[in-house]
């Protein structure tokens, strides 16, 4: 990678509901389109990770809210919010996106959070879904922002470590 | 600044040529003199509607080469231009809150599939999709077998409301093609570059060849 790292890593959540079972005729065509989908963000430019359940290739098996089975949750870790911006409007990931409402509820209040982390933070579940609970509670600002209006890191780095400015080693 | 059908013609002509328009081709399209086609194409760089470079035409360079034409193109930044004034980006964006609030994703989209289906069938209209992208501003190009669109006509939405635009935008253009005659040859997909239109189109293999007489680039003279 070119120049230092970060010191602050941009977390994401999403969160929704399906219209019907993931097994169901109706979730196929989203289901089938999910290993695509990943396999293009493992890949893609300025992502860190990303939240999977046992099985271990996506998150679809998490149930983060009580027992309701059909209440999915994604969340994963990036560089900067320009990466995971260019990833979900700039990539095949905007396929998915433009299907939305086949698959998923409308839910009128706020279902994506983005905040800060220290790099090499992992996010769990009790902490995205906190971070849901924040915008929610208080609209958007540093500890829970959307595309919208995004908000910089907390620490400004020192301008002679900022990336792109320094050769690489 | 576009009231006056000579400047709107003049504009007209320089946005739809590919690469940059000089004075005496402007001059010859919209059927005046060179003089009063320069006065007016310095008077829409005025205001910020074309943009201005210096080119030989003549492909040499050095002395002898002669003195650099100006040339006309247009200009990178967006101008909303109505007269009289209205302000349709306002009421857009209020429509586009309410839609994507309500959830209203696959409404939209059948509507735009019907609007591009009825545009596409319509008697007496063009048949090619390439100018009827062409024509609503999307400034198709061949990328390889795949036709890209240089121009996102609706931007500044789909920026602020991605899913639900281009999943129009998407749908828009798959009801077009499936209007037009010779549409079942060509497919349309979500296929987003760092710039332009999100979606790309593509021939059919066994209707490639007679679309090939139709790719060759304009040279200009």
């Amino acid at each position: 990678m070119l120049g230092p790292v970060n010191e602050f890593h941009l977390a994401q959540v999403n969160v929704g509901r399906i219209l019907a079972p993931l097994d169901s005729p109706q979730l196929a065509g989203f289901v089938a389109q999910l290993p695509e989908i990943n396999a293009l963000a493992d890949q893609a430019p300025g992502f860190v990770w990303r939240m999977v359940d046992g099985g271990g290739a996506d998150s679809t098996g998490l149930r983060p809210q009580d027992d309701d089975d059909l209440f999915l949750i994604n969340c994963s870790v990036w560089e900067s919010v320009e990466a995971l911006q260019d990833y979900t409007y700039r990539s095949a990931h905007l396929k998915v996106l433009a299907r939305r409402r086949e698959w998923f509820e409308r839910l009128a209040d706020f279902h994506h959070a983005m905040w800060w982390i220290p790099a090499g933070h992992r996010p769990s579940v009790d902490e995205a879904m906190e971070r849901i609970a924040l915008i929610r509670k208080n609209g958007e600002g540093p500890g829970a922002f959307t595309f919208r209006a995004p908000h910089p890191p907390p620490a400004p780095v020192p301008p002679d470590t900022m990336i792109g400015s320094s050769p690489a080693t | 600044m576009l009231g006056d059908p000579v400047r709107r013609g003049l504009y007209r002509h320089v946005t739809g040529t590919p690469g940059e328009v000089g004075r005496d081709a402007a001059a010859e399209a919209a059927g005046i003199s060179r003089s009063l086609a320069a006065f007016h194409l310095d008077k829409l760089v005025e205001a910020g509607l074309l943009e201005v470079c210096f080119r030989r035409l003549s492909g040499r360079s050095g002395p002898g080469a002669g003195r650099p034409s100006k040339m006309y193109r247009r200009a990178e930044g967006e101008h909303t231009v109505s007269v009289p004034p209205r302000s349709y980006d306002a009421v857009s964006r209020l429509l586009a809150e309410v839609v994507e609030r309500a959830g209203l994703d696959g409404d939209l989209q059948a509507a735009a599939r019907a609007a591009g289906e009825s545009e596409g069938g319509a008697p007496d209209g063009e048949a090619d999709p390439v100018e009827i992208l062409r024509a609503r501003g999307y400034e198709p190009f061949w990328d390889g077998d795949r036709l890209r669109l240089n121009n996102c006509p609706f931007h500044a939405l789909a920026d602020q409301f991605p899913a639900l635009v281009c999943g129009m935008n998407l749908a828009g253009i798959e009801g077009l093609l499936a209007g037009l005659p010779d549409g079942q040859d060509w497919s349309a997909a979500m296929d987003p570059l760092p710039r332009g239109c999100c979606v790309s189109l593509a021939v059919a293999e066994d209707a490639q060849d007679a679309q090939d007489g139709t790719k060759e680039v304009t040279k200009e003279v």
